[in-house]
């Protein structure tokens, strides 16, 4: 590659790869079909988009009647569908792009597809049978390894992720030679610390993030090389929006799949409470607040379809560049995208 | 000097970090599920030579370095100080016996190289991939072999001592990689 601040007019995927694309994209609608599963469409740009703290949506000035209005590029078609659901519709996909602020690597582009999907009757364990069957049916893997959080903790690192204390955390982190730069390491003994270790069990943010740090450094690399693998039962404090089992520890019912070390999809049984969902909503955006990021606006809309009833069901958001990818067996995510973002 | 945001951070690009020059290798974006993300830098100091790993919130920035390459000549040394001329700035720089290193079995009077200087102050001296070296002592060898196992040692006039084939005798010079030592051809005069 020239070192030119021109970019190429060429596109970054080779044309034998979209040809690729093209015939993954059939196989999955064809997957679907045979299910009885509806595709959709929803909007991409919405008056309101997620209030999870750590993702930040890309906005777009909208005119209407000679005004403007800020309107978001949807992070995933998420609440569109559960309107949906609560219309009605059944089982549904969709794949359609998805947005993301600071989201730039070799596995990460702001505009993204996604391949989301809903089904009613399904609890995550049915679903994860289902994201199983199509890996296997477009990887050509065989069936999936599936592992509880604490399972894959233990095996991997001799430890319970529910019950370590933030100091196990930091000497596990140590033992397998992970370097944190100083703004990582709050300094011991300090109050924060203290009440961290005490706080309720859905509100351990920073025992949630060594344990994300030792999950992404040191399990992830090894994990599902031969065959995908499935992480399900999160801590409850990792719900986002799936349900919680009650329980000693209580446990999300959140379930992730893994190929090559690489994470392919994340997916729940839904939470379908509006009281809870909107409780959900507001603990982010006071999380925002503290950490001095954007505020959001709670979507009424989602939650008026929560409480007008969703079925219950389960529903699975899956990275379908990072599934091509993996399926024409590249590296990176740009040999599978038409134009990556060095030359959108 | 430059503040660098993580996410703009780049393989080649120069930082400080814990008070010495580096350069970067690799700059990995880890996002998790539903999670803060992080960026994994792995770099160069460019003062240990180590290669390190550390992780980074992916909104924390970084210092830039004032290090630049330049080209230079070597002139002399007294054992002590390897002393260099920048080509272009004929300014004239003392190296220490760290900054040299490797290089200094590759130095020869006028021959070329690189400076590293961070803030005007050399920390590293590379030589040119390719030096053409005379052999100063090397045992005769054995006639008309022309590829033979392994070789012989020679001695170069820089006190580099380099592999080569049989049939190169004393006095002839010779083009060595510096980057692995090994031999590569003669050089005709």
């Amino acid at each position: 590659m020239k070192g030119s601040q021109v970019s190429d007019w060429r596109p970054t995927a080779p044309i034998e790869n979209l040809i690729f694309r093209a015939a993954s994209l059939k196989s999955i609608r064809d997957f679907f079909a045979a299910r009885d599963v509806l595709e959709v469409e929803t909007p991409l740009l919405c008056r309101h988009s997620v209030t999870d703290p750590y993702i930040q949506s890309i906005s777009a000035s909208l005119h209407i009647n000679g005004k403007e209005n800020k309107y978001f590029l949807q992070t995933s078609p998420e609440y569109a569908m559960k309107r949906l659901l609560a219309a009605g519709s059944g089982s549904i996909f969709q794949i359609c792009k998805a947005f993301r602020q600071d989201e730039i690597g070799r596995l990460h582009n702001p505009e993204f597809t996604m391949l989301e999907w809903y089904r009613p009757g399904f609890d995550h364990h049915a679903l994860m049978d289902e994201v199983d069957a199509l890996l296997q049916a477009i990887l050509q893997t065989q069936a999936a390894d599936k592992f509880t959080y604490a399972e894959l903790f233990q095996q991997y690192l001799g430890i319970n992720p529910h019950t370590a204390t933030l100091g196990n955390l930091f000497e596990c982190l140590a033992a397998n030679n992970i370097e944190l730069s100083s703004e990582l390491l709050p300094a011991l003994g300090q109050p924060y610390l203290q009440s961290d270790d005490l706080a309720p069990a859905s509100e351990r943010s920073q025992h949630d993030f060594y344990l994300q740090l030792l999950l992404s450094h040191c399990i992830e690399p090894k994990l599902a090389i031969e065959r995908p693998c499935f992480i399900y039962d999160f801590p409850a404090s990792q719900a986002a929006l799936s349900r919680i089992q009650p329980g000693n520890p209580p446990l999300a019912a959140r379930f992730e799949v893994y190929y090559q070390g690489i994470e392919l999809a994340n997916g729940f049984h839904e939470l379908a409470d509006a009281n809870e969902q909107r409780k959900r909503f507001e603990r982010n955006c006071l999380r925002r607040q503290q950490m001095n990021v954007d505020e959001m606006t709670i979507d009424e809309n989602l939650l008026a379809a929560l409480a007008a009833g969703i079925p219950d069901c389960s529903g699975v958001a899956l990275g379908l560049d990072r599934l091509i990818m993996l399926a024409s067996k590249s590296t990176h995510l740009s040999p599978v995208i038409s134009f990556d973002l060095s030359n959108a | 000097m430059s503040i660098y945001g993580l996410n703009e951070i780049r393989s080649g690009m120069k930082l400080i970090i814990d008070g010495d020059p580096c350069v970067v290798v690799e700059n990995e974006f880890f996002k998790p599920g539903k999670g803060q993300s992080v960026n994994r830098l792995r770099y160069r100091n460019l003062k240990t030579g180590r290669v390190i790993e550390r992780t980074y919130k992916s909104n924390d920035s970084i210092e830039g370095a004032d290090v630049v390459e330049v080209d230079a000549q070597y002139l002399y040394s007294d054992g002590n100080e390897w002393n260099f001329m920048a080509t272009e700035s004929f300014e004239q720089y003392a190296v220490h016996e760290a900054e040299v290193a490797d290089a200094k079995i590759w130095l020869k009077e006028q021959g070329e190289c690189k400076l590293t200087l961070w803030n005007g102050n050399p920390i590293l001296v590379t030589p040119p991939n390719f030096v053409q070296l005379t052999i100063t002592q090397t045992d005769p060898g054995v006639k008309g072999d022309t590829a033979g196992s392994g070789g012989k040692p020679a001695t170069l006039e820089t006190g580099a001592v380099v592999r080569v084939p049989l049939f190169v005798q004393e006095g002839e010079t010779v083009k060595v990689d510096t980057r692995n030592g090994e031999y590569v051809s003669r050089v005709k005069e």
